[in-house]
């Protein structure tokens, strides 16, 4: 049993050393060229700060963070990671929760500095990667960490405003690693093509199961998400196998019909997770890659990112919504009612609440909202066990699967009905001409606001929708877009939408 | 050249339409905008453009948008 995640690291330079890890459209790091450059930050870090601090990555995004993350794990810290396209607003909000003791900068960054509100040592990744390691003073920080110390912090993108900074230990990082290996039967044969921003959770599935096997991460140029084509033909010169990607990154190359222009013999696992897959969209992929295994993961980034998955093992039809599946192996997934009863029998409904290791440590210097979501298991009065509480509402199939209703915020009470948000979105994804949709609810006026992309007119939608829905879960109000705005981590941005639509 | 200049300005309206050739390859165009500016052509021009069209050299600058346009509009 490992203790730290240095150990995989360490694995996988002894057995391909001249393999490449991580690569970009900039650089290319070998397994030992990553871990050599990490222990030389790692040796400086130990001199300049200490063990257990919060170290800042703020470059753009590229090989070299990985570099940087290890090289504060080297160092027993933990990392923190920022990109250059953060609005500095927000970057000082965490600045002030975080108190770091360091932040690596690159290039890209250095002219924002100036701005972040930090005192803290400023070092530029370039200057300390190449500084002599001290193989001594990392032995004994080894030595001294063990597998509850925490690896990283991401920042969560706080719905409701001020982002809170889950912190997770290496022992959920190496747990996670473990189950994404074993459960999708990836090794050093594996190609990542990564889409997912650092500081996202889905991004730590995609770095440390590469780490963990040996395998080779290619980080796909964001704007390739623009030009569909292009990017899938990065994907096929690359020989891309595995990809982890959200719903909206998959649509948009399924809508656009970039499937139809290029084949792709070598994409084999395309995984996704982080918001609702459209069956619709789902199915064009199917029908174009029709041998590749096709999974839902789900889970927040709380759990360290995934808690519950679905491997697709049977047709669905547009308007059936793809199940979230089962507990992962060493997860335990409970079910609540509102009267805090556990739910086993299907059909019902209730809160989502997950027991085991991959829970992170909880929220960074923030006790108050770490108790309300890190709670003492309901269902355990005997002694002190931690669950989280998803805020997710969800039932149990007939399958024994676990299928996603919505959030526990989108169950709305209209015109005397709880209805679920989710269900109207669904019905309204599975419609020809409908791209991407979102339903948001105005409380004060008591109308479901529906928005979405796509050709279909709105009086042709709404006759459709009248056939599939209930008379009281018709939207009161239809907005088209041209666009759907996304946030940052490449989901539906619901928050701009409720500021333009609901206010 | 000046309705297409007018609609993009729509979509950003701090680029300097006129004069870029470099939309795409400097990032002065997002992926947001990219996805936009196509469902607009869609919208007022009545094409739809086929994926194989959606690439960097195409969106560069007005000219190539139009000429793309133009180009569609043909066939």
């Amino acid at each position: 049993m490992e203790k730290s995640i240095l150990s995989y690291l360490e694995k996988s330079e002894q057995t391909f050393p001249d393999k490449i890890a991580f690569s970009d459209d900039k650089y290319e790091l070998t397994y030992h060229e990553l871990a050599n450059s990490a222990r030389s930050i790692g040796s400086f870090l130990i001199e300049k700060i200490g063990i257990r601090k919060a170290v800042v990555v703020y470059m753009e995004k590229n090989a070299r963070n990985i570099v940087a993350f290890m090289g504060a794990a080297y160092a027993g810290c933990f990392y923190v990671p920022l990109d250059a396209q953060m609005p500095m607003e927000r970057i000082n909000i965490i600045l002030k929760t975080l108190q770091p003791a360091a932040v690596i900068y690159d290039d890209k960054t250095e002219k924002f500095l100036s701005l972040m509100e930090t005192d803290c040592i400023k070092v530029l990744y370039d200057e300390i990667c190449i500084l002599p390691q001290d193989k001594e003073k990392l032995e004994i920080t080894l030595r001294e960490m063990i597998d509850t110390d925490p690896l990283y912090i991401l920042f969560t993108s706080g719905s409701t405003g001020i982002p809170k900074g889950v912190i997770v230990c290496h022992r959920s990082v190496i747990d996670y690693a473990d189950w994404v290996v074993k459960t999708f039967e990836l090794d050093e044969s594996t190609i990542f093509g990564n889409q997912t921003p650092f500081y996202f959770s889905m991004s730590v599935l995609d770095i440390y199961a590469t780490i963990r096997s040996g395998a080779t991460l290619h980080i796909i140029p964001k704007m390739l998400f623009s030009f569909p084509v292009k990017l899938l033909e990065f994907l096929k010169e690359k020989k891309i196998n595995t990809i982890y990607w959200v719903p909206s990154a998959l649509s948009i190359v399924a809508n656009l019909g970039a499937l139809d222009v290029v084949q792709l013999p070598s994409l084999k696992k395309i995984l996704f997770a982080g918001e609702t897959m459209p069956t619709k969209q789902l199915n064009i992929w199917r029908r174009h890659v029709p041998d590749a295994t096709y999974a839902n993961l789900f889970g927040p980034t709380e759990v360290t990112d995934i808690g519950i998955y679905y491997v697709v093992d049977r047709e669905f039809s547009d308007d059936e919504p793809i199940p979230i599946g089962v507990p992962c192996d060493n997860v335990d997934a409970l079910v609540m009612d509102e009267d805090g009863k556990l739910v086993k029998e299907s059909g019902k409904i209730g809160e989502l609440l997950i027991r085991g290791s991959f829970l992170a440590c909880g929220y960074y210097n923030d006790p108050q909202k770490t108790k309300e979501t890190f709670i003492q298991n309901p269902f355990n009065n005997s002694y002190p066990e931690k669950v989280y509480s998803t805020g997710d509402l969800v039932y149990w199939n007939e399958n024994e699967e676990l299928v996603y209703v919505s959030r526990k915020d989108f169950q709305i009470k209209h015109m005397g009905n709880r209805i679920e948000l989710g269900e109207i979105e669904n019905a309204m994804s599975a419609l020809d001409g409908v791209d991407m949709c979102c339903c948001l609810y105005n409380k004060e006026s008591d109308q479901i606001v529906a928005v979405y992309t796509g050709n279909l007119e709105m009086k042709r939608l709404s006759q459709l929708l009248k056939k599939k829905l209930l008379r009281y879960m018709m939207p009161n109000i239809c907005h088209r877009m041209e666009s759907m705005p996304l946030n940052m981590n490449g989901k539906i941005d619901r928050k701009k939408l409720k500021d333009k639509y609901v206010k | 050249m000046e309705k297409l200049i007018e609609l993009l300005k729509g979509v950003r309206d701090d680029v300097d339409f006129s004069e870029c050739t470099t939309l795409v390859d400097e990032g002065i165009l997002d992926s947001f905008d990219i996805v936009e500016i196509i469902n607009l052509i869609d919208e007022e021009y009545g094409i739809e453009i086929p994926a194989i069209e959606i690439v960097p050299e195409n969106f560069n600058s007005v000219e190539a948008i139009l000429n793309m346009i133009q180009r569609l509009q043909e066939e």
